[in-house]
């Protein structure tokens, strides 16, 4: 299977404080792969400094066999890699439709049409497009963020802490339609607290800890992994 | 006694409720009560009618002025204390477009290629002071604005923020600008005041007792077209969404893939067309003069911060407020204090509901 | 963003510590030189000029230090600085001159007779001058306490925009109401402390060591307050508003002090202006000379530095002279009409640039910690013996 997205040996933080020291992580045509890990970790920040908004002092990010470590977030989207923030990810007074239209701000074509796959594939969200996406609530917002980001079709996608101050029910919501979209072709970085969740619906996952990858593999086998379990999976 | 502790607690409580209630009231609806009858008893009032009809005049130039600022402020996230300063210098630019007149050694300098050497340019147009040389002295002062504030966010804003820059460096390197600014007004044009066509222009004489010039009434639709022509842009094109995109949440927009710099860059040229425009409409109601620029900075910053930062019906609202309250305000105290009642409503907006009367309460 | 390479921040940090020397000393000899040639090298003449240039820089002085106190160190956006300028002149003289004669003049105050009360000391010569300033500074700390309960808490920008509004009202207010300090007209005559005792031409020399007295009071206060455990709070506000407010330090009132604290600094400083030019007037307390001025003072010479806030204060009002003395050259015409707008321009122009190549101005911002630290330190870098290998050169971090 051919590699989609690939970060080795990633060096990144905030201004002097550097938080990863060498990650490494790659993605596969289709593939869902998790990213777990306690808090602090710098799950986030890898995410960050794959998608250029955090320099990479050291180490490469390749997509699609090309390399394009540090490039802007603009040219990134061009390329076909999309990214999803944990929070302030919808603009508050613009309307559903009109957050989608900015989602797919760079399209040359087929706007109307994508726009249409999107509503089939967040009904909910297609029910009220002309409400502002500042009164929708956490769980609505948060198919808002996913479905922007849908909107330029992006062959690989960043999802950073998707569930995060969600409820039991709406997780479940949220991780259904995420699969669908793994389903339709699209590879997918999650990035999770919820290791458990995230796990049962990837194929592979990584474990950062203090900014080192400490185990990889086959997601089922993290799953029942006993040092995993112990210490991230929770009781 | 635990029974009254209870008791006690639970009205403190009852009373910190009502206070969030009455706060809200007041930030809210009540605001606009309180707006809405100050506007209506002086529009009535015989006394201050033709003062209501001026507060509305200088109410279109604040707006259009203040359109401009709440735009940048809100897409560039600073206030930029030059824009008063950049308004004059356009009045200017027109000026010289029209009239071809420079400050020389002593006394005016006249180029030969002066708009108003064109047949009947200066014939006004239905009862207005000027004719279309105005007109296209205007766009030529539109056209430089432009550049030269392009010029400037290349130069100054650009690099400021790149380097991340608190709004603080951005306010302080706009005070500069305001003063490069009005220096150069004051080398070419020199420090008296200068109006486009000298004469008296006859008034109006409209039902209930008010007076009008043409050129008044022209400035008020002028401020309402605009009104009507940004916020078709802001809420039409896609343009104006990337714009309100950008005044909610640049960080998204970058990550949408959105061009932040570009967008900044037609911000600073659709705030620069306000600019000139409301210059040129400044300088017809009023007179070119190099002061002036400071002088209404106080009010167009309350204008837009009474609207809400971001907001051109804000901006146009607010500014209708604070034009009306300063001419009426001369019934009631001496005309020296007017740019105090802008300020006094600048401070009651920013205690009282920050975010402005179109942005959410704070 | 790269981190730079040790070599090259060494060879930055030279060239930083060069230029500014440098440039000091380019403005020093602009300064000396020029009224002295345009004198034809009359020696008494350029000296008694430069006195009044140096006297002028020390009361400019001390507002751009008061300014730094507010900004540098308590982070508080005041410009309105025009007010706190007013205020303190005004005071001072009506503190100072005799009573008003209308129809000529209408001020309140005039108590400068009744203030001479102590007897045998010639009290006349400096009792109501004292009393003027103590009062003018009083004045200015009661404004900012005022003013700071709405306006403190206010965003940078917004504080920014309503002291800008309060330094139009204040000055509105003492042309409009008629009686209060002479409206437009101002107020002329304001005597002059130990004036009886000295000639008018050599008067200066003693005012010169008056207001450098004054300043040299001012700024040891400040710099003491600085590394005292209040100015340490203040200085880690600064740093980081939200930590010092989980610690526990009250950060409104820290930043009210910092305030006032400026504002009485002001206030002295403006009544030190009084006293020697003699006359206050409306046009002196316009944004561009009572406000703007000094933050281009302090943006130049560095602010959260004291001794960066005097130095600004003579270079700025260095280059304002040199403008002036440039009207007495050849020049062509049409530039030498407008040598003031130009110079304005100029100056303008100078804030932008120093903010965009410099930001921290010529002096960087200090890096005090406390006295006994810096007894320690001091001990540290000239101990009575040869020190052992490995001593830092700086003084250690905070």
């Amino acid at each position: 299977m051919k590699v989609v997205l690939e970060a080795r040996g990633i060096v990144s933080g905030y201004d002097e404080v550097e938080i990863l020291h060498g990650v490494s992580v790659s993605v596969h045509e289709g593939e869902m792969v998790a990213v777990i890990g306690p808090n602090g970790a710098g799950k986030s920040t890898l995410l960050r400094a794959i998608f250029g908004l955090l320099p990479v002092r050291s180490g490469a990010v390749f997509l699609q066999g090309e390399e394009v470590t540090n490039l802007q977030p603009d040219r990134l989207v061009g390329k076909g890699l999309g990214y999803v923030p944990q929070v302030e990810n919808v603009f508050p007074t613009l309307t559903i439709s009109e957050n989608l239209e900015m989602g797919g701000f760079v399209r040359r074509d087929g706007v109307g049409q994508r726009l249409d796959q999107v509503y089939d594939l967040f009904p909910d969200l297609a029910g009220r497009r002309q409400e502002k996406a500042g009164r929708l609530s956490g769980g609505q917002r948060q198919m808002l963020a996913l479905a922007r980001a849908l909107m330029l079709d992006p062959q690989v996608l960043l999802l950073d802490e998707p569930s995060a101050s969600l409820s039991p029910k709406m997780v479940g919501t949220l991780f259904e339609r995420i699969g669908e979209i793994n389903k339709s072709g699209t590879a997918i970085l999650l990035v999770e607290q919820n290791a458990r969740e995230a796990l049962s619906l990837c194929h592979r996952g990584y474990v950062l800890a203090m900014g080192l990858n400490r185990l990889e593999g086959e997601a089922r086998g993290l799953l029942d992994n006993e040092e995993v379990g112990k210490l991230y999976l929770g009781a | 006694m635990a029974t009254l502790e209870a008791a006690y607690g639970r009205l403190r409580d009852q009373l910190r409720d009502l206070r969030r209630v009455a706060g809200h009231v007041i930030a809210g609806p009540a605001l606009w009560v309180l707006f809405a009858v100050l506007a209506v008893y002086s529009a009535v009032n015989p006394d201050t009618r033709q003062l209501f009809v001026v507060g509305v005049v200088v109410g279109s130039i604040y707006a259009l002025g203040s359109m401009g600022l709440t735009l940048t402020y809100g897409i560039l996230k600073f206030g930029n204390f030059a824009h008063g300063d950049m308004m004059m210098l356009g009045g200017y630019f027109a000026f010289f477009a029209l009239t071809g007149q420079i400050l020389g050694e002593r006394g005016d300098i006249e180029a030969s290629w002066g708009l108003d050497s064109l047949p009947a340019a200066t014939d006004g147009i239905a009862g207005l002071s000027f004719g279309y040389g105005l007109i296209i002295a205007t766009v030529v002062a539109v056209a430089a604005m432009s550049a030269l504030s392009l010029g400037i966010d290349r130069a100054v804003y650009r690099t400021l923020r790149r380097r991340k820059s608190g709004i603080v460096i951005f306010s302080i390197a706009s005070l500069g600008v305001a003063i490069a600014a009005r220096s150069v007004i004051l080398i070419f044009w020199g420090p008296d005041p200068r109006v486009f066509v000298s004469g008296i222009h006859p008034a109006k004489s409209l039902p209930f007792d008010i007076t009008l010039k043409a050129d008044q009434m022209f400035i008020l639709g002028a401020a309402v077209t605009l009104t009507i022509l940004v916020s078709l842009l802001l809420y039409r094109t896609k343009l104006g969404k990337a714009m309100r995109a950008m005044s909610d949440n640049p960080d998204l927009a970058r990550i949408s893939g959105i061009n932040t710099e570009r967008i900044i860059r037609w911000t600073w040229i659709i705030g620069s067309t306000l600019v000139a425009i409301a210059g040129v409409l400044l300088a017809l109601q009023s007179q070119l003069n190099p002061q002036l620029g400071f002088v209404i900075l106080l009010p167009l910053f309350a204008s837009a911060i009474l609207g809400g930062v971001g907001s051109p019906a804000g901006a146009l609202v607010g500014a209708m407020i604070v034009g009306i309250s300063q001419e009426v305000s001369i019934d009631y105290f001496a005309p020296g204090y007017k740019p105090g009642v802008a300020f006094v409503i600048l401070i009651f907006i920013l205690l009282l509901r920050p975010n402005g009367l179109f942005g959410a309460k704070a | 963003m790269s981190k730079l390479a040790i070599p090259q921040r060494m060879g930055a940090l030279k060239a930083n510590q060069v230029a500014t020397p440098l440039v000091v000393l380019a403005m020093t000899a602009a300064v000396v030189i020029m009224p002295a040639e345009r004198s034809g090298w009359d020696v008494g003449g350029t000296v008694s000029f430069l006195a009044v240039f140096a006297t002028t820089v020390a009361i400019f002085g001390i507002f751009t230090l008061g300014l730094n106190v507010q900004w540098g160190y308590a982070g508080v956006f005041n410009f309105g600085v025009a007010a706190f300028f007013l205020v303190g002149a005004y005071t001072a003289a009506v503190f100072t001159k005799g009573p008003a004669e209308p129809p000529f003049e209408r001020y309140v105050g005039g108590l400068g007779d009744k203030l001479a009360f102590i007897p045998f000391v010639d009290s006349d010569q400096w009792l109501p001058f004292l009393i003027g300033t103590l009062a003018a500074g009083a004045f200015c700390g009661v404004l900012a306490f005022l003013l700071s309960i709405p306006t403190l808490r206010l965003r940078e920008d917004y504080l920014a925009i309503a002291t800008i509004g309060i330094a139009e009202l204040v000055r509105n207010v003492s042309v409009e109401e008629r009686g209060l300090v002479n409206s437009s007209k101002g107020l002329v005559g304001i005597p002059r402390p130990f004036s009886d005792y000295f000639d008018p031409g050599d008067y200066k020399y003693v005012y010169l060591g008056i207001a450098v007295g004054v300043l040299l009071l001012l700024f040891l206060l400040v710099e003491r307050g600085i590394r005292s455990p209040w100015g340490r709070v203040l200085r880690a506000l600064r740093e980081d508003e939200l930590a010092t407010e989980a610690s526990g330090k009250n950060v409104f009132a820290f930043k009210a002090q910092g305030f006032v604290l400026g504002a009485v600094i002001m206030g002295v400083g403006g009544s030190v202006y009084a006293y020697e030019q003699g006359a206050a007037s409306p046009d002196t307390f316009t944004h561009f000379f009572g406000t703007f001025i000094f933050w281009a003072m302090l943006i130049v010479g560095g602010s959260g530095n004291n001794r960066g806030a005097i130095l600004g204060a003579y270079m700025v009002w260095g280059f304002w002279i040199i403008a002036q003395q440039l009207q007495g050259y050849d020049l062509p015409e049409v530039f030498k009409n407008r040598i003031f707008f130009i110079r304005d321009f100029i100056l303008g122009s100078l804030i932008v640039i120093v903010l965009l190549l410099r930001p921290q101005g010529l002096l960087r911002e200090e890096r005090r910690v406390s006295i006994s630290v810096e007894r320690r330190v001091r001990k540290l870098r000239h101990p009575p013996r040869a020190p052992p290998a490995g001593q830092p050169a700086e003084s250690p971090p905070d």
